[in-house]
This record gives C-alpha cells, structure tokens and sequence, in this order.
C-alpha cells in the first residue's frame, strides 16, 4: 500500500490532524492520514509507486503518541490510533522553509528552471514559492555539474539536483533497469551510470521514467524543453498508439500544435511508459510525408484529387463490382491500428453497403 | 478450450501472482509495461519460467529459462501436463465440475514422457519435470502469458490449446493472478476484433452463422445481411490471384511490408482491379492503391481502444488533421452515404452508443462512464457492471458456463523445417525502439541512435563459422526470398538461429523471406520459423552468374 492511500478496512478508532478526526488505517501511513483529512505537505523524495525514503524531510510533523510529542516523515511513519498530528505549527513551517532555502542554494535559479520554464511548475519551485524560500542568507554552494551526456532523450541538468534519488529508485525498484545510481556523499553527491558513462552505453532502455518522477528541472525531455512555454501548454489524455498494453498518455499541445507526450499517471498503466510512448508517440504525427489529399491513379500515377471525386469514384468502383462479380468479389480488411469505432463502422460497411462478410484484421498477422 | 481472445486476467494483477511461465513472449522489449509487472513479481518471490528458443532480456529475472527448440512448444507443455497427471498435481475438483475429457487427455499424454519431450525439443527433462511441479504447486495463483511466438506458427491454434489444457489441468481458471494471458501486440488488435472486423463474427463476438444472430442485426441496422462466413486475409490473397476478389479496401494497415511472404501479398495486391488504401502515409501497399485516402492519425481523432486485458479506453482528439485527412470513421460515414445507405451518427460517440446497443460484452459502456471512470474492462453489461477484472469468475462461483473441453494435440514440427541447402532458422519478432513496419518509429527522432537499421541476429558460434564479424552487411535467403541486412553477433539467438525484425522494409524487406505456410484453424502465417541461409555479401556477389 503506498503511502497516500488509506486501507479500505473500516475501523471503529480514529487518529486526529490539527483537530481533524480521520479513520484509522492498519498499515497506513501519517501522510494518508493528513491527505485524508484535507491537509498537505510538500513531498520532495516521496513517489507513490516507490516505497517511501523519508530523507528529504519536507513532510516532517508533530505526532503526539500517550502525551509524548515527536516529530516523523509523515511518509515513512504509521499510524496509530488515537495518534494527534500537527502538519502547520510555526515551527514545522519554519523548519521546512529552512530546508527550502538550503536546497535553492546549491541549485540553480529558479527563473532558468528547464521544467518550470517549458513543461509546468515543477514540486521543487511549487515548494519553494509557497514557502517563500529564500537562499539570500545562505553562502551558495556551488550546483552540481551538468552531465553532458549525447543521447537523444534526456537532459541532464544536474545543477537542479536536490539529491532526492527517485530517478535512481525508479530506475531500480520500479523499472529495475539498473541504469543509474547513486555516487559519492553529500553535497558530492552525483547521480551516475556505470564508468561515468553515457547512457546510450548503459542499459537505460529510455522509458523516461527519471524525468517523469524528478521534481526539479533536473531531468528533462530533450526532444521538447526549450522549445515549450510551460503556461501556453495544453494537455490531452488519451492512449498510447503503440502496442497493446494501452498505456495513458498526456499529448502536449502548444498553439494547436504537438509538442510532445508525458505519461497519464491517473490511467492504469500507472505513469509507466517505455521509449515509444514517452518519446515516439507524437512526432510521426506531424512528419512532412503525411497524407493530405486524396489521390487517384491517373495514367498511372498517384494524382491528388478532391474528397467528393475519390468517395464516388470508390462508391461507383464497388457498385460496380457488387453489381457484375457479387459482394464477395470485394475484401476488406480493417485495422489494429485504428479506433474501435472506425472498425465497427467498416465491418458495418462491409455487410451492409457491400453485403459480405469478407472483412478481416491483421490479429492473425 | 476456454474464453475468447483476449487476457482472461489483467495486467496489474501478474505483479501478485505467484508462478509465472512465459511463453514465446520477449516481454521486455514488446511488451515493456507489462514486463514491470513481472519482475515486480518476482520481486514480491514469484518464480519465473520462461521459455524461449532466445536468451531475451526477461530471462535477466527468470528462475529458470527453458529454451525448447523453435516450434517444439506442444512437446513441451504435453510433458508437462503428463507430468502433472501422473504425479496427481491437478486440480480435480476443477477438473471434475468445470471440465469435459480429461480421460482422452491423460491417455492421449501417456507418450509424452519428459523424456520424450527432451529429446524433440531439447530441453532437459529434469527441467520440464520442476517446471510443472513448481506450476502445479502455485496453482491456482499461477498465470500463464504467451505472444506471439506461440501464435505464430502453423500449429499456433494447436499451441494454444495445449496451453488452454495445462492452466485447466491446475485449475487456474476465474480466479485472480492466474489464467491463460495472450499479450495482443498492436494498440486497438483487441478492439478491431471485439468489433467484429472479422470473417465469422459481428460485434461481440456473436457468430455470423449461428442461427438467430444475422436476424438480430439485420433487425437492429436494418438492412439484409450476407449469410456465409467470409474469407479471411490469407485466404482473400489466394482469391485475388486467382481472379475472384476483384477489389480490396484496406484501412490503416501496411499489408505488404507486415504480412509473411510479401512477394506472394505483392503479387496478389497487385492482381486486384481496384485497390483503395486508407492511411496516413503513403506506405508500401497505398503505394499499389487505385485510390489512396488520408486518414488522421490517433492523436487526431475521437473514439476509443481496447486494450489486451479487455479495456476499452478513450482516445482523444489533441490536434486537427493536417490538410484534408479525415478521422477513419468520418470517411467510412461519407461512404455509406454514397452508396446509398446514410448513416444517422454524426459523432464517435454516437458510433459507440450503437456498438454499445448491439454488442451485449460492451453494452454497459459509455463514453460518459470512460471519461469519468476511466478505462473499463469488457464484458460489462449493464451501465451499473463495474467492468471485470478477470474472465469465468462467476461461472466458477456460481458452478454454471460452459465446461471447458480439453482436446488433445500432438508435436508438429514447423512446415519448414533446416537442411543442407537453408541450414538456419530465422524467427522474426519486434524490438523495443523500432515498431513494426517502421512507419512511426521510423519517424521519431532520436530513434535511429538505438536501432539504426535491422540486424540479423546471429549466434557468436555461427558467426565465427561463417566468418561474419559484427555489422557486416550479409545476404539472408530462403526459398522465398532475399535481402541484405547488418549481422548482429550476439549470443541472445542460439546456434542455429537468426533473428530479425521488419521495422526497415525500405532497407531489408524482412518479410520477403518468411513462411508461406499458416495455422490451418486460424490462418496465422508461420512468421516465428522458417529456413534460411546466410551468406558473406563478397561470396554472394562473386556467387552471381556471369551475364554470358
């Protein structure tokens, strides 16, 4: 059970947020607890899918146990019946807008924030202008380097890296591709694939898990950032085109045109994706060699013609052969690539307006 | 034989199974997001078998890696099913309230010692024995998943059952994280059948020769409806050639470069009076078309696809068509029209309101439910169904539905089989990056950095013998065919095999070379085996008769 979510078990004892009675969840974390009760924190390393880490301490409370007052990641701690939680005191606001100010200075500002400029406000920055951090009192040390790294997919900004390391539990526990991992100590710290390498040389199979789960502008889809304005984007859920797991994606949309995808984390896939969606599903859309006209074989060649001239051209040809060789002298064949409601319409045509059950799909090849 | 194509179970429940024995399936790279939920079983202590003449990328997580020889599957899974009946592993209450012929089987299965099956396929039988012990002591939680490598031959329907017969053996049917699981291959492969865009069904699956069915939809569309079955696309092609299919109409496929033995779909395409091609680009086959129509792609239109484990999902419309290209559904409307049998639907979802009228498997689902719900899973009768998670849970609750038969099959080897003149097999299948014919990933950029172009795979030892180094362009033949294409040495294709896929027909027309033989059930072409050879491009160039 992941963190944000509460048992469906119905239990008699209650545990309270800043006065607020929720149901007790066996197994539950205090994160759910305080989501239930309407209530949130920001959560930097936390990721649903990935059991919870507890290191990035922005989700930190007060919980009061027999009188006994301590302060728990919300994330990582249980709950407990009859447990008193305080999310919002002074000090707990004080505490997390400390940590903030030390995460801004050692990362690069907010203002050339690839995913806060070109895809939306990224959790980092949403945490850092609710509140209101400010690294003005704070010596800056300096960001970590960016990884030049050649492959197509991913940028690599790591002078945004706040050492959450989702990227590299996603990359582990979830995809357990074991592409990346984590170097050195501290401030030292740096993200890393094997010998340093490029992550073509690695066995990164791209599925863009890392830059969907980063929450910074660490992590970034090559293919688009900088060429979208994060307020101007507009986004579409819908299928994956690919193949048939039916993934959720997300279609970016700028000015009526495709920008990219991202994964739909609402829809059952779960936010996963591999290469083909997360970077392949968009762009064969807008290739110049898409059809735009019909075209009709004159003399032998292909020639573009008008809508009206090709579907009774095409209506004539199959009364034609109705009429002279019988309906089961035309074949049909729908596709696995096109909507349900497309084929239904075609089978539809086939028996109705052609009167013959000659239609088939490519399921058998 | 139980339920319809589809997944009896769902993905998200593979990751709580406990046994896991993949078929044929190279999950990892066809399938990537179903594969997480493997390893995620296999994380949570599930034991993964799988069972491949390749050493994929999925046996990284495997337990045990089984690797029969191509085409030897029935072999394999009948030991296991003997196995199991000897040893008394199965299921007999299952057996005995949900089953028919269980008897012939064990009879029939007698010959099929591990012994037997080790000598045919080439898998050790102390292997076959602890793989259907450890199945059979899973079950019921033990799921069973295959693509197409099982499908794909010319006994692909006998394979199937033999499947079918060992998960009904351990009773993994109408229960959770088991069932039998074919992996569908292509985005809407579900839905274009649930549709009934095929040959002996309409909408739902109701068979088109069952009587009562025709007069159901002749009532409900109106109009008169064709009383025999039609001819399936194996068999239209033989008909185009022989002159009694006149005229084709194909929508959003690219036959030529998709369909085994393309010089053989070439010739029958090209044998037809007149050719409409629907699509979005001018492919291989639009290229033979009398008319071509342009079609807008997914991110175009309305409507909706099903997924592999039975989910119907809404697609939506994110930008206009470019130029004149037309939603596929618009186009088939104005078509009706002009042949004199107007259409009353103006929108997609009006279109799915009738599919949803005539076909009781999705009568419960509108587009209204999958915009607020999200995707529900078929069958959902009634607007109240929540969808169904896994298949024949109710008859095995409520003891009703009907028994399932186990039919007895039999080995039958490849219908082409190696020997001294093509001593290779090839076996095609897709990769990660690059999927099927190329159309898309061929036009994604950045793409062309992780598979550049095709590659044969071939075995290091095979390599060396025939002094082929990695990259080297080399000549792969078969009866059928021939096409250059770059070696890929690597020891993921055993000694004996090559692999390719047939995402660069522009460069290597895979699909030149394969089989022209096909499941006489199914009309499945034979894609997973045929025999080839392999030659040095230097030595075939030299091999070329002078022009004497």
């Amino acid at each position: 059970m992941d963190a944000t979510t509460q048992s469906s078990t119905v239990s008699e004892a209650l545990l309270e947020v800043n006065g607020t009675p929720v149901p007790y969840s066996e197994g539950g974390r205090v994160l759910g607890a305080l989501r239930e009760a309407g209530y949130d924190v920001p959560t930097l390393c936390y990721e649903s899918r990935l059991d919870p880490q507890g290191t990035c301490r922005m989700c930190l409370v007060d919980v009061e146990v027999d009188g006994r007052v301590t302060q728990v990641a919300s994330c990582t701690a249980f709950q407990q019946p009859g447990m008193k939680v305080t999310t919002h005191s002074d000090e707990l606001k004080q505490y997390r807008r400390t940590i903030l100010d030390m995460l801004l200075s050692e990362t690069g500002p907010q203002a050339e924030c690839p995913k806060c400029l070109s895809f939306k406000t990224c959790d980092f920055h949403s945490a850092t202008d609710e509140y209101e951090a400010d690294a003005g009192w704070l010596k800056p040390i300096a960001p970590r380097a960016k990884a030049l790294d050649p492959n197509p997919f991913i940028q690599r900004d790591y002078d945004f890296c706040i050492g959450c390391f989702r990227c590299t539990n996603v990359c582990n526990d979830w995809e357990m591709a074991g592409a990346i991992t984590v170097d050195g100590r501290s401030q030292n710290s740096k993200i890393f694939s094997f010998f340093d390498n490029e992550l073509l040389q690695s066995p990164c199979t791209f599925c863009g898990q890392c830059i969907n789960t980063c929450p910074t502008g660490a992590l970034t889809d090559k293919k688009i950032v900088g060429k979208t304005v994060a307020e101007k984007l507009e986004r579409t859920k819908t299928i994956c085109p690919y193949c048939g797991v039916g993934c959720g994606i997300q279609l970016l949309t700028q000015d009526g045109e495709l920008k990219g995808s991202e994964p739909d984390f609402t829809a059952p896939s779960q936010g996963s994706l591999c290469v083909k969606g997360q970077f392949g599903s968009w762009d064969f859309v807008k290739s110049a060699d898409r059809l735009t006209t019909p075209l009709i074989r004159k003399n032998g060649e292909l020639q573009p013609a008008s809508w009206d001239e090709a579907i009774s051209l095409v209506a004539s040809k199959f009364e034609h052969y109705k009429d002279t060789d019988g309906p089961d002298s035309l074949v049909l064949w729908a596709s696995a690539r096109v909507t349900s409601e497309s084929n239904y319409l075609m089978q539809k045509f086939a028996r109705v307006a052609v009167g013959t059950n000659n239609i088939d799909n490519c399921s058998r090849t | 034989m139980v339920g319809k194509g589809a997944m009896s179970n769902s993905i998200e429940e593979l990751a709580d199974t406990d046994y896991l024995l993949v078929l044929g399936s190279n999950t990892t790279e066809t399938h990537p997001v179903i594969a997480l939920r493997m390893k995620k079983a296999v994380r949570k202590g599930a034991k993964l078998t799988v069972v491949d003449p390749r050493k994929i990328e999925l046996t990284r997580w495997a337990t045990r890696h089984m690797q029969p020889k191509i085409g030897t599957d029935i072999a394999l899974l009948n030991a296991m099913c003997h196995v199991i009946i000897k040893e008394g592993l199965y299921d007999q209450s299952y057996i005995d309230s949900k089953t028919e012929g269980f008897d012939g089987l064990a009879a029939h299965l007698d010959m099929y010692t591990p012994e037997y099956a080790a000598r045919v396929t080439g898998v050790p039988a102390q292997d076959i024995i602890d793989t259907a012990r450890e199945y059979a002591e899973a079950s019921p939680k033990a799921a069973v998943c295959y693509t197409l490598g099982i499908t794909e031959h010319s006994c692909g329907s006998h394979n199937v059952q033999a499947v079918s017969n060992l998960a009904m053996l351990c009773g993994n049917f109408g229960k959770p994280s088991a069932g039998v699981n074919p992996l569908r291959g292509q985005n809407n492969v579900q839905g274009a059948s649930d549709m009934g865009a095929l040959p002996t069904d309409l909408p739902g699956y109701q068979k088109v020769e069952r009587p009562g069915v025709r007069e159901k939809f002749e009532a409900a569309w109106g109009f008169p409806l064709p009383k025999r079955r039609g001819i399936t696309k194996i068999t239209a092609l033989d008909q185009m050639l022989r002159g009694r299919v006149k005229a084709l109409y194909v929508m959003g496929e690219n036959s030529i470069a998709s369909d085994a033995h393309a010089n053989h779909t070439r010739r029958a395409i090209e044998a037809c009076e007149f050719v409409v091609v629907q699509d979005i680009f001018l492919t291989d086959t639009a290229e033979l078309a009398d008319v071509v129509l342009p079609a807008a792609a997914f991110a175009e239109s309305e409507g909706t696809f099903a997924n592999s484990e039975r989910r119907v999902q809404r697609v939506r419309q994110a930008v206009a068509p470019p130029g004149e290209a037309r939603e596929d559904w618009r186009i088939l409307l104005d078509l009706f029209e002009a042949m004199g049998y107007p259409q009353t639907m103006t929108t997609a979802s009006e279109v799915w309101d009738e599919i949803a009228s005539v076909a009781p498997i999705l009568a419960g689902i509108s587009y209204e439910r999958l915009d607020t719900e999200g995707g529900i899973q078929w069958p959902c009768p009634t607007p109240d169904h929540p969808g169904t998670m896994y298949l024949h849970k109710e008859e095995f609750e409520t003891g009703g539905g009907i028994p399932g038969f186990f039919a007895p099959v039999d080995h039958i080897a490849p219908a082409e089989e190696p020997d001294e003149e093509y001593p290779y097999v090839l076996t095609t299948g897709r990769r990660r990056s690059t999927y099927h014919t190329g159309t898309q990933t061929g036009r994604a950029e950045g793409f062309e950095l992780l598979v550049p172009h095709e590659w044969a795979e071939i075995s290091p030892q095979d390599a060396e013998y025939l002094g082929v180094e990695d990259e080297e362009v080399i000549e792969v033949a078969t009866r059928r065919g021939v096409v250059t294409v770059h070696a890929k040495v690597t020891d993921r294709s055993p000694a004996g095999t090559i692999f390719m896929s047939f995402a660069f027909p522009e460069s290597t027309m895979t699909n030149v070379l394969t089989s022209d033989a096909y499941d006489f059930i199914t009309e499945t072409p034979e894609f997973k085996a045929c025999a080839v050879k392999v030659t040095k491009l230097a030595v075939a160039e030299m091999a070329v008769p002078a022009a004497d």
